[in-house]
């Protein structure tokens, strides 16, 4: 390694903010990093850990409200936050350069993509209008997007979400920066998008030999992006080293329990939740911030604040780092409690399509889509008794329209969906019997939005019991507390309203709610997307808990393999309302037969360093509706005339694995 | 994402806790503080008032504040504090019980119409977007063209007039709140569609209104002074302050007291309900910029 | 984006057509009608009969509203009762100095509006800020009648710079209209300006927040820029919209600004009219303010839709 002075450092750097109590409350709490240049660092954790805000002091910036109140940070020697603005302007954009988060919002809408590009050469170099065209549209190509002059013509709401970030990368390189800042590089994208993203970015930086510093809640970004990887925990810094080390050979209590808290895809182990919550901002403990949630925490870790020192294999925060022995990595259990001996199917899902399609009266005009496009289209599949059925599948893929459909919030366009007992579940809700609706229960996505927020816990758990049961008052008190304790909420929540309870809390009621009905079915629709990861752990451990000790079937809906993997029993993979795969979970995962399983599979990144991804699934070019034919062939690396010409039946490959695909029928993939 | 972030408060039901916000706030304070004031001084008037209100002096005529008539005389030698501190009595009279009207239907309607089926919603906004269209001092005037002036004809035309924009505010906050998952969720348990508006929307709507009420109410009290003013609200010889400022305008040259007073009198009163309002929707955490038309 | 445009005229005429329709219908819903009113104590036995003869009010109310409609579209809007003249005649000058008080209203108070409220948003909080915002809720919550006779306290009985009330007559040349018309303009445009500010204030604030004027600074471009090609295209995108609604309030304004300063309009026009119960002539001047009205609205919402960024792509 040269001897330059590092590329970026933090000294002791504090960022925070007077509460109107006048007490300094920290985010970012006396943390020192260094970064030498053309290194890739990592900086991981879960929300309210300070790692945005660390991220953008790296800029030298602070969100309104917010200062440094002790210590620096230093750019290549010079302090950021006591430069004059022009200076700091200046290396903005030329030496420094950030890659938002949401690039749909980072771009200004009413300038096309060309001069948003345009307007970092403008001021930071000296090239000719004509000279700085011609670079625009070459960055442009850079980023592996097609047809450099007629994109840069346009506005940003015309391009994808994909395109908007690579665009937003162009931006960020197109001065050569020396060190390049990333927030949440991948939200927001699909799972093939994020592959494409983040090897672009490596392959950017390795030519130019960029320092980067990545921010991301998911770790399998990080591991395959950095070389370094730095967690941080309420605040401060509790594990450095590099990405192997930190990956592989945890060290620091916190760093052990986030990594167990993670679904992979190979191993398929239930997730283990750390117990407890981060200290809030103001009554943060006066010792190690992770004590409280610690299995190994003593006297010393209660009184005295653990420094950041180095160990063999970097530098850990902790007292007893050295007497934790090594980090056993979560190991197999397999679905046993899920793995029900074949009992009758619970639900029948027959040859069912749902469509969007709302005639207005402008329709008449123009005849267009005679046939309406449908969000769902053949599909069937049946759930059997206490079993947990993951259905997969990108935005688009229909896979909440089919919840929605069988809770009966849409309406069916064909098809029938039948219960246990021949119940017919294909009207609406408001044509079904009360005991069908009881018997088939829906928890959503985002707890903030199904949990009314004028309602007390209370009494949202009392509408299920008074509606299914006839239990009010003083009859329903026995059955909330059981149901608070299933979901492990103490009683005193019931008085709360959902503004005072955290994701993990909020959800957990939904759960309860949904429960409270005794129903024989759950339909979960990506319960866990919103919540951090180890939060996500407590959750899948309670739903697939509840499920066994109940009997309860449970279909759970998800765009992430891996949190499928930890609970299902089976998992269907769906693509643009169409299953093309199903079959028992270690097989779809481990041994995906459909293309597009392949490539998803191929595409996820586990928190391992050094993975080699196999994916197949190309360049990603979506055709609009392709009429007749397997809808996947605009993709398939493996598509053949037949493809274009039938839709291929979904065919049994081994025992209960069945695919979509002529050629997997045929034997010849 | 959200971890364990959230503050472990006491519990907050809806009516004691805005009490306190808005009052926590100087806004708030300040206005709820000059309403009490003003209404105090409205009920109490008759007891207080050092003159009839009615009583005229010619010695008073134009006179200049002195200590037998601390703000002096009208054009007719009538008591200016007198008919001052009286000012407000009819004035708040109507624009509160007008506020009632606008509210009462302008809430219900527009909740009805975020569930009504979409033909009906259409023709209904297109009718009130029609009405709407109209500036309200003007459609006030139409009615009381047809109809003659009065309390009576007063209350309902201005009830039906401002609450159309109500219509309109609360409608699209049913809409919003119509399209969130716990609605659904209630939905999918069966509830009927009365017990959902009834249980689950209405307290998310009641903020909205809240702010919408207060912002109404000044907007009453400054449309009813217009009509005095124009000779087709309060009916001399009561003391109103539009009515007086009317009167009061062509002498000023004279003795501007007579039209000073109830002026600073009705902006008090009118910035005491602003004030609040702001407090309100601060403290409930509305946004006040709504982009309705009145 | 053509079909848009069609849309959003077509929308327009069919609210002119409700609105027709509920100026006629509401007075026909009423007790009593055109003679009642202009009768007043008066209305019984033959004087009634002969007032409703005249006026033809025994015709079923479908052809009367067929008839005062197609005439109303082409500026005939029958009589009035109280002067015995065709309604237009008397509405004709009037109409064009509301034009003339409405315009220059506008063309002051629009342009320093938006540029006042420019400063106060890119000064939030700071001392300008709040003297505008001060000014601005001031000039909003004090009912025009107020601020008007404030003005002429001020100005023309303490400084005595112009007269407060203006003795132009009906017919006046432009010019001579204009040149007493300073007062009444300021008092117009007051609180309509005072909306458009705190609108456009509001809309600055909210941009600079955005994330893309955040990018923007960490793009490291210096300030003006990003104010003149990032900020401003997109605050004042919204505020042209409100534009069109605030002039709502100029219109209602019209009405207690001319009483006030004595002005030769149709607002002093209406007050007279529902003063002598003149139905007819109140029915007109409703129906032209809120055609004013509805224009207007057509005119800002179609300038949105043609400048909104989201419609545009990249061919044009």
């Amino acid at each position: 390694m040269e001897s330059r002075p590092d590329v970026i450092a933090a000294d002791d750097l504090q960022i925070g903010f007077v509460t109107r109590a006048g007490e300094q409350a920290a985010i970012v709490d006396r943390v020192s990093l260094a970064l030498r240049h053309g290194v890739s660092l990592g900086l991981a954790g879960e929300s309210g850990c300070g790692k945005s805000t660390l991220l953008l002091a790296l800029m030298g910036h602070a969100k309104t409200g917010l200062s440094v109140t002790h210590g620096a940070c230093r750019f290549e020697g010079r302090s950021l936050f006591e430069m004059p603005q022009e200076e700091l302007a200046g290396l903005r954009g030329t030496r420094i350069a950030m890659v938002p988060q949401n690039a749909g919002q980072a771009l200004t809408p009413t300038l096309r993509i060309g001069s948003q590009i345009d307007e970092v050469l403008r001021f930071h170099t000296s090239l000719t209008p004509v000279e700085r065209r011609e670079r625009v549209l070459d960055l442009i190509a850079r980023v592996q997007l097609p047809a450099p002059a007629e994109l840069a013509r346009r506005f940003p709401h015309e391009l994808s979400g994909g395109q908007q970030q690579r665009i937003a990368v162009a931006m960020a390189v197109a001065v050569d920066p020396v060190l390049l800042l990333l927030d949440e590089p991948t939200t927001g994208l699909d799972v093939t998008t994020q592959l494409h993203i983040l090897e672009l970015l490596r392959e950017l930086a390795d030519q130019s030999g960029t320092a980067m510093v990545c921010v991301s809640h998911d770790i399998g970004v990080i591991a395959r992006l950095c070389d370094e990887v730095a967690v941080m925990y309420a605040g401060r810094i509790v594990e450095t080293g590099s990405a192997d080390d930190v990956l592989s050979r945890p060290k620091h209590p916190y760093a052990r329990g986030l990594l167990a808290s993670i679904p992979r895809l190979k191993t398929g182990a239930v997730p283990e939740p750390i117990a407890g919550r981060p200290p809030m901002m103001g009554s943060m403990p006066q010792g190690c911030r992770f004590a409280l949630r610690c299995d190994h925490a003593r006297d010393l870790c209660w009184a005295e604040m653990p420094p950041l020192r180095d160990v063999a294999g970097g530098a850990v925060a902790c007292h007893f780092a050295e007497e934790l022995g090594p980090w056993q990595r979560p190991h197999d259990i397999a679905a046993t409690a899920l793995a029900a001996a074949g009992h009758q199917p619970v639900l029948r899902v027959d040859d069912i399509a749902i469509s969007y399609d709302r005639p207005g009266l402008l329709d008449r005009f123009g005849l267009g889509a005679a046939k309406a496009s449908r969000a769902v289209d053949g599909v069937s599949f049946t759930l059997e008794h206490g079993e947990v059925l993951g259905l997969v599948g990108e935005s688009g893929s229909g896979k909440s329209t089919i919840l929605r459909g069988i809770a009966g919030l849409w309406p069916l366009a064909q098809g029938a969906i039948t219960l246990a007992d021949g119940s017919n579940l294909g009207g609406s809700v408001d044509e079904r019997p009360r005991d069908v609706l009881r018997r088939v229960q829906l928890v959503f996505q985002n707890p903030d939005a199904s949990l009314n927020p004028r309602r007390t816990v209370r009494e949202i758990l009392a509408r299920p019991l008074a509606i299914y049961h006839g239990l009010t008052g003083e009859a329903a008190a026995p059955r909330m507390a059981a149901l608070m304790a299933e979901v492990r909420l103490g009683e005193e929540y019931l008085d709360r309203l959902p503004s005072q309870l955290s994701g993990g809390e909020k959800q957990r009621v939904a759960i309860a709610r949904a429960f409270a009905a005794e129903p024989e079915i759950i339909l979960c629709d990506e319960v866990t997307s919103a919540l951090d990861v180890s939060v996500q752990a407590s959750i899948l451990n309670l739903l697939a808990d509840l499920c066994a000790s109940r009997g309860v079937a449970c279909i759970l809906v998800s765009h992430d393999l891996a949190v499928v993997r930890a609970v299902a029993r089976r998992i269907a993979v769906l693509y643009r309302g169409r299953l093309c795969e199903i079959g028992p979970a270690e097989q779809v995962a481990l041994a995906p037969r459909h293309p597009y399983t392949r490539a998803l599979v191929g595409a996820v990144l586990e928190p391992e360093p050094g993975q080699v991804i196999d994916s197949d699934g190309g360049l990603i070019i979506d055709h609009g509706d392709e009429a007749g034919g397997c809808s996947f062939r605009g993709r398939c690396p493996r598509a053949i005339d037949l493809c274009a010409a039938s839709v291929p039946d979904l065919l049994p490959v081994d025992g209960a694995h069945a695919v979509r695909c002529h050629r997997v029928a045929a034997g010849t993939v | 994402m959200t971890a364990g972030t959230a503050p472990l408060v006491p519990r907050r039901r809806f009516l004691p806790v805005w009490f306190r916000d808005v009052l926590a706030r100087p806004s708030g304070a300040i206005g709820l503080a000059i309403i009490v004031i003003h209404l105090a001084i409205a009920l109490l008037a008759p007891l207080i008032v050092p003159y009839d209100s009615a009583a005229q002096d010619s010695k008073a005529m134009f006179a200049d504040p002195s200590w037998q008539h601390w703000l002096g005389g009208d054009h007719l030698g009538r008591d200016v504090l007198t008919r001052t501190l009286m000012g407000g009595r009819e004035a708040i009279l109507v624009s509160t019980m007008a506020t009632a009207v606008a509210v009462l239907w302008g809430g219900l309607f527009g909740i009805f119409l975020a569930f009504a089926g979409r033909f009906v919603d259409e023709a209904a906004m297109r009718m009130v977007d029609a009405m709407l269209a109209i500036p309200w001092i003007l459609f006030v005037m139409l009615f009381v063209a047809g109809l003659g002036t009065g309390i009576g004809v007063l209350i309902p035309i201005l009830g039906i007039s401002y609450g159309l924009s109500i219509v309109r505010v609360v409608r699209a906050a049913a809409l919003d709140v119509v399209t969130r998952d716990f609605i659904q969720a209630a939905r999918a348990r069966g509830e009927r569609r009365s017990v959902v508006i009834v249980h689950e929307m209405l307290p998310n709507v009641l903020d909205t209104l809240a702010v919408q009420a207060a912002m109404t109410w000044s907007w009453m009290l400054l449309g009813f002074s217009s009509l005095s003013f124009l000779g087709f609200g309060a009916t001399p010889p009561t003391p109103d302050w539009g009515l007086m400022i009317a009167d009061a305008r062509s002498a000023m040259m004279v003795s501007p007291w007579p039209a000073l007073a109830p002026m600073v009198a009705l902006s008090s009163l009118i910035i005491g309900i602003n004030l609040l309002s702001d407090g309100l929707a601060k403290a409930l955490g509305v946004d006040r910029m709504t982009k309705s038309a009145v | 984006m053509v079909r848009l445009v069609i849309q959003r005229i077509l929308s327009s005429i069919v609210t002119l057509a409700l609105l027709t329709v509920f100026v006629f219908f509401a007075v026909e819903l009423l007790p009593g009608d055109t003679c009642t009113a202009y009768l007043g104590r008066d209305a019984k036995g033959d004087r009634l009969e002969t007032c409703r003869e005249n006026m033809g009010l025994n015709r079923p109310a479908v052809e009367r509203f067929a008839d005062w409609a197609s005439g109303a579209v082409v500026g005939d809007f029958g009589v009035s009762p109280y002067r015995n003249k065709p309604v237009s005649e008397i509405v004709g000058w009037r109409m064009r100095n509301t034009v003339v008080l409405a315009l220059s209203a506008s063309l002051f108070g629009i342009p320093l509006a938006i540029l006042f409220g420019i400063i106060a948003g890119i000064r939030r909080d700071k001392p300008v800020d709040m003297a505008l915002s001060s000014i601005s809720i001031l000039a909003m919550t004090v009912p025009e009648f107020v601020s008007a006779t404030l003005l002429i306290l001020i100005f023309s009985i303490s400084l005595g710079w112009t007269s407060g009330v203006v003795t132009a007559p009906a017919d006046a040349p432009i010019l001579v209209l204009l040149g007493s018309t300073i007062l009444p303009t300021v008092a117009l445009a007051l609180v309509f300006a005072a909306h458009i500010l705190r609108m456009v204030r509001s809309s600055v604030i909210d941009i600079m927040e955005s994330e893309y004027v955040a990018m923007a600074r960490l793009k490291g471009l210096p300030f003006y820029w990003i104010l003149w090609r990032h900020v401003l295209p997109n605050s004042l995108l919204p505020a042209i919209n409100v534009i069109g609604l605030t002039v709502a309030w100029l219109l209602g304004g019209v009405v207690v600004v001319e009483s006030v300063f004595n002005f030769p309009g149709l607002g002093r026009l209406s007050v007279d009219a529902v003063a002598d119960r003149d139905l007819p002539l109140t029915q007109c001047i409703v129906l032209i303010l809120a055609t004013g009205y509805i224009g207007t609205n057509l005119l800002t919402d179609l300038a949105s839709l043609v400048l909104n960024p989201r419609l545009r792509t990249f061919r044009g």
